[in-house]
C-alpha cells in the first residue's frame, strides 16, 4: 500500500491521505446515512405507534367560502359563508384560526363572537375541532357603490385557516399494540414456518442445481459459451416478466402445463399450481431455486476452472474413479465457495419479496415475512404493524449476520 | 454396487433412460409446436431403450459395416415399434412417422456414441461412473436446456397470439405467418394505447441516471477504501455490504412514509434519490475490489513524478480500470432496469411510470394476457441484448467482485 511513503515516517502525508479518503468517502456515507440508516432507525420508530397509511395526512381544518344573496344595487344584503370542517373523522384540531379580507364595498353587519374585524381584515378564533366535526360561519353584509364598480368578488381573497393538530408520527405517544397484533395469532408462526421452508429449500435447491450445472459446463467443447449464457437467463431478466410468465404458463385454467399434462393423459383434471395449500408454497420454492440457480453456477464454475489441472491427473495416475475425484477433491476445492453462497443466499432469499408478491401475492400459504410487511403496511393500511414485522425481520437478520460475519473472518473468503 | 457393474445391465439401463428423456423432449416439442397432443408409451420406450442398450453392449469389435448394418436394422425396429402417437383422430400421419424416426436416429446414434466400446461383462469401476457421468450430462444439457428455454420460448409465442387461439388450444405456439405483421399487433398496441413508448424511454433514464449517480458516489469510496490508509478502513470495507442485507421492502416503508410526507412519492426525482443507493454499496464494493488488482507501483511512479492523488486517480487508476467500470455500469444497469418493488409503491401516476410498473399494470382481468406477455418481451429484450453483446463484462462483474476464489 504505497509503502514507501511510510518508510520516510511522514506523518503529515500520512494524515492528508486521511483526510483524502474521508473526503472521498463522504458522499457515500452521507447518501447512505440519509436514505438508508435514517429510514431504518424510523422502522423502529414507527414500530410503536398504532398509525394507519391515512395518518400519513396530518388532520387540518377545510374551507370553502360562498357569498349567498344578490348583490345586485347598493344596499342589497348578503351572507358571506365560511363552511369549515376537520379533514380527519377522528382526531382533534386544537387553536383553529381563520384570517380573511373582506372586499372593499361590502360592510359586515353581524359578527360571529368568536371573529374580530379589524378595517377590512377579519380574524376569528374558533377553538378546538373534534373529529368529523363541521359547521358554517355566516357574516351577514351589505353592498355599496365601490362593489360593483371595481367588480369585486368575496372569493378573490382567499380565507386562511391553520390550525394545531397532533401528528401522530411524531408525538411521543407508544404502545405496543403493533407487536400484540402480530404476535398474537397463530398466523404468526404459520408466517415462520412458510418463511423457512421457502428460505431453506429455496438455497439449498438453488446451490445444488447451481451445482450440476457447473458439473456438466465444466469442460471445454464448443458452444460451452451458449449454455452458459442461456444458463443465466433467468437471473438477468427481468423479475416481473419471468414470474408473469410462469403464473401463465401454469395456469389453471388455460395454461400451457396443465394442457399439455391433461393431454398427454398424466393428469386428468387441471391442478391449481399457485393457488393450493402446500402445492403454492413449492411452486414458489421452485420458482426461486429457478431463478437463483444461475448465480450459484456462475461463482461454482468460476471456482472450479481456477482449481489446478495437475491435482486430478495425480488422482487419476492413482486410479482415482470420476466419483471419487469429485467427492474427494472437488468438493473439499468448493466447500469455501459453497458455504459463502450458502449464507449469502440465505439471507437474500429471506429478504426475498418480490417473487413470491407477483406469483400468489402471498396467498395459498405463502406469506412470507418479507410478504407479511407489505400484507399488513399496505393491503391492511396498518404501518405500524408492517414496521413491525420489519423488527421482526431485523432480529433475524442481526442473528444471521453475527454468524456470517463470525464464518466469514474464518473463511477469509469476503 | 458390484453386481450391477456389468455391461448387460449397465447398457440397458442407461440407455431406456435416455430413451425415455429423448421421447418426452420430442413429444413435448412437437406439442408446443404444432398444439397436437403426442404422447409417449412407456412400455414401447423402455423396449426401445433395452434393446439399443443390449445391442450397444453386444457389438464391441464388430467391423464397422457390421455395425452400421446393425444399426440399420435397429432403426427399422424401433420405427416399427413407434413409441411415440399422436392422439388425434387420423390413423396415420407424416409427422407421427418423422418423429419415430427422429426418435430412432438420436436414441441410436447418441447411445452408440456415449456407450462406445463398452464391456459386455464386468466393466471396472472407472468405466462404470464414466458411463454414468456422461448419461448424466447429456441427460443435464437437456434438463437444464428446457427448464431455462420453455417459459421465455412461451413469452415470446404467447404475445404473439390473440384472445381466441390462446383460448382455443393453450398448447398451439405455432405461428401463423400468412399473418404478417398482423402477428405483432399486442406490440403495437402495447405502445399506442398503453404508452409503453413512454415507459421504456423512462426506464433508459432512470437507469442511465442510476448509473452515473451511482458511480459518482462509488468511485472515489471505492478508491479511498482500495487504496488509503484511515482509521476505520476495515470495518468500512467489511460493512459496506451489510447495507446489502437490509430486504428492499423494509427500507420501501419508511421510504413509503417519507416520501408521502415530503411529496417525493409519485415522482422521477424520489426514483432516482433512492435507486443509486440500493446499488452505491454493491458497485463500491466491486470496484474496490478491481482496484486493488491495479498495480501499486503504476500509481507511485505517478505520485514520484510529481501527479497529486486526484490526478493519479483519473489519469492512471480509471483509464487502467475501465473494464472493470463496464462491468460495474451493466450491473447497475440491469439493477435499475430490472427494478420492480420501489417503482410499483412508489409510483401511482401512468405517465411516470418505468417499464416494471407499466407491466404491471399490465396484470389486471381486462387486459388480455397476450399483452401482458408483450410487455414482459418489451422489458426483458434490452437486458438480454446487452446481456448477450456483453456477457464477458457482465460475468465479471457479477462474479470478480463479489466472491473471491
Amino acid at each position: 500500500m504505497l509503502g514507501f511513503i511510510y518508510t520516510k515516517s511522514n506523518r503529515t502525508l500520512a494524515k492528508k491521505e486521511e483526510q483524502l479518503a474521508w473526503v472521498l468517502l463522504f458522499p457515500t456515507l452521507a447518501i447512505i446515512f440519509s436514505i438508508v440508516i435514517l429510514p431504518l432507525a424510523s422502522i423502529f420508530w414507527i414500530s410503536f405507534k398504532p398509525i394507519s397509511l391515512s395518518d400519513l395526512r396530518p388532520p387540518k381544518p377545510i374551507i370553502k367560502e360562498r357569498l349567498k344573496g344578490n348583490l345586485e344595487i347598493e344596499g342589497d344584503k348578503g351572507e358571506v359563508h365560511y363552511r369549515i370542517r376537520n379533514s380527519s373523522r377522528d382526531q382533534i384540531i386544537n387553536n383553529v384560526k381563520l384570517v380573511d379580507t373582506i372586499p372593499r364595498g361590502l360592510k359586515v353587519l353581524n359578527l360571529d363572537d368568536r371573529c374580530q374585524l379589524d378595517q377590512r381584515k377579519l380574524s376569528c378564533n374558533l377553538g378546538s375541532f373534534k373529529g368529523g366535526y363541521r359547521e358554517v360561519l355566516k357574516l351577514k353584509v351589505t353592498s355599496n357603490k365601490i362593489f360593483y364598480i371595481s367588480k369585486i368578488s368575496p372569493k378573490e381573497t382567499i380565507p386562511k385557516i391553520t390550525g394545531k393538530s397532533e401528528n401522530i408520527l411524531t408525538n411521543l405517544n407508544f404502545s405496543l399494540v403493533n407487536f400484540k397484533r402480530i404476535f398474537d395469532r397463530d398466523e404468526f408462526f404459520q408466517v415462520l414456518f412458510v418463511t423457512l421452508f421457502y428460505t431453506v429449500f429455496g438455497t439449498v435447491g438453488a446451490l445444488i442445481m447451481g451445482l450440476l450445472a457447473a458439473l456438466i459446463l465444466n469442460k471445454n467443447f464448443r458452444g460451452q459459451g451458449i449454455f452458459r449464457g442461456l444458463f443465466l437467463f433467468p437471473y438477468v431478466a427481468p423479475v416481473i416478466a419471468v414470474a408473469f410468465t410462469w403464473v401463465l404458463l401454469f395456469d389453471p385454467f388455460s395454461g400451457s402445463i396443465n394442457a399439455l399434462l391433461i393431454q398427454m393423459q398424466v393428469i386428468e383434471t387441471p391442478i391449481n399450481f399457485f393457488g393450493k395449500r402446500p402445492l403454492a408454497l413449492i411452486m414458489v420454492t421452485v420458482f426461486e431455486v429457478w431463478r437463483y440457480f444461475p448465480l450459484s453456477f456462475l461463482f461454482i464454475l468460476a471456482r472450479m476452472q481456477s482449481i489446478d489441472n495437475e491435482m486430478y491427473e495425480a488422482a487419476e495416475m492413482d486410479g482415482a474413479s470420476p466419483f471419487q475425484k469429485f467427492w474427494y477433491l472437488s468438493i473439499p476445492m468448493l466447500l469455501g465457495i459453497l458455504s459463502i453462497l450458502f449464507l449469502l443466499r440465505f439471507i437474500w432469499t429471506f429478504n426475498k419479496f418480490d417473487d413470491i408478491f407477483l406469483l400468489t401475492g402471498g396467498n395459498a400459504g405463502t406469506r412470507t415475512l418479507t410478504v407479511n410487511v407489505y400484507e399488513q403496511a399496505f393491503a391492511l393500511s396498518n404501518i405500524g404493524a408492517g414496521a413491525a414485522v420489519a423488527v421482526v425481520i431485523f432480529i433475524f437478520l442481526l442473528i444471521f449476520s453475527i454468524l456470517f460475519f463470525k464464518f466469514i473472518s474464518r473463511e477469509e473468503g469476503l | 454396487m458390484r453386481s450391477i457393474r456389468k455391461g448387460y445391465i449397465l447398457a440397458p439401463l442407461l440407455s431406456t433412460l435416455w430413451a425415455i428423456t429423448i421421447v418426452w423432449c420430442l413429444s413435448v416439442i412437437s406439442s408446443f409446436s404444432t398444439g397436437d397432443a403426442f404422447k409417449p408409451n412407456f412400455l414401447l420406450t423402455s423396449l426401445s431403450g433395452l434393446t439399443v442398450g443390449l445391442v450397444c453392449s453386444r457389438i464391441k469389435g464388430f467391423k464397422k459395416n457390421h455395425k452400421l448394418g446393425i444399426f440399420i436394422l435397429l432403426f427399422i425396429a424401433l420405427v416399427v415399434l413407434s413409441p411415440i402417437t399422436r392422439l388425434t383422430d387420423k390413423s396415420f400421419n407424416n409427422l407421427e412417422f418423422f418423429l419415430n424416426s427422429l426418435f430412432s436416429v438420436i436414441l441410436i446414434i447418441s447411445t452408440s456414441k456415449t456407450l462406445r466400446d463398452i464391456d459386455f461383462y464386468e466393466l471396472t469401476r472407472h468405466q462404470f461412473e464414466d458411463y454414468i457421468i456422461k448419461f448424466l450430462t447429456n441427460f443435464g444439457y437437456i434438463f437444464f436446456t428446457a427448464i431455462v428455454a420453455i417459459p421465455f420460448y412461451v413469452m415470446v409465442m404467447t404475445s404473439l397470439k390473440n384472445q381466441s387461439e390462446l383460448l382455443l388450444n393453450p398448447l398451439n405456439f405455432s405461428i401463423d405467418l400468412s399473418k404478417g405483421y398482423d402477428l405483432f399487433r399486442s406490440y403495437t398496441e402495447l405502445f399506442s394505447d398503453f404508452n409503453f413508448g413512454s415507459y421504456v424511454i423512462t426506464s433508459f433514464f432512470v437507469s442511465i441516471f442510476t448509473v452515473m449517480i451511482t458511480l459518482l458516489f462509488a468511485i472515489p469510496g471505492a478508491y479511498a477504501v482500495a487504496r488509503l490508509r484511515f482509521k476505520g478502513r476495515s470495518i468500512f470495507s467489511s460493512s459496506i455490504l451489510l447495507i446489502y442485507m437490509v430486504p428492499l421492502i423494509v427500507l420501501a416503508l419508511p421510504i413509503y412514509v417519507g416520501f408521502s410526507l415530503f411529496g417525493l412519492r409519485n415522482s422521477v426525482l424520489g426514483i432516482l434519490m433512492i435507486y443509486p443507493v440500493t446499488t452505491i454499496p454493491v458497485a463500491l464494493y466491486m470496484l474496490q475490489g478491481y482496484f486493488r488488482t491495479v498495480p501499486t507501483e503504476i500509481e507511485e511512479s505517478g505520485l514520484m513524478d510529481g501527479l497529486s492523488r486526484i490526478s493519479v486517480i483519473l489519469k492512471i487508476t480509471l483509464p487502467l480500470s475501465l473494464p472493470s467500470i463496464v462491468s460495474v455500469s451493466l450491473y447497475v444497469f440491469m439493477i435499475a432496469w430490472n427494478e420492480f418493488l420501489l417503482a410499483f409503491m412508489l409510483l401511482d401516476d401512468p405517465s411516470k411510470f418505468t417499464i416494471t410498473r407499466g407491466v404491471a399494470m399490465l396484470d389486471s382481468s381486462e387486459v388480455p394476457r397476450q399483452h401482458l406477455m408483450a410487455g414482459s418481451v418489451v422489458a426483458t429484450i434490452p437486458v438480454m441484448l446487452m446481456f448477450l453483446l456483453l456477457e464477458k463484462y457482465l460475468r465479471q462483474g457479477l462474479t470478480a467482485g463479489s466472491i473471491k476464489g
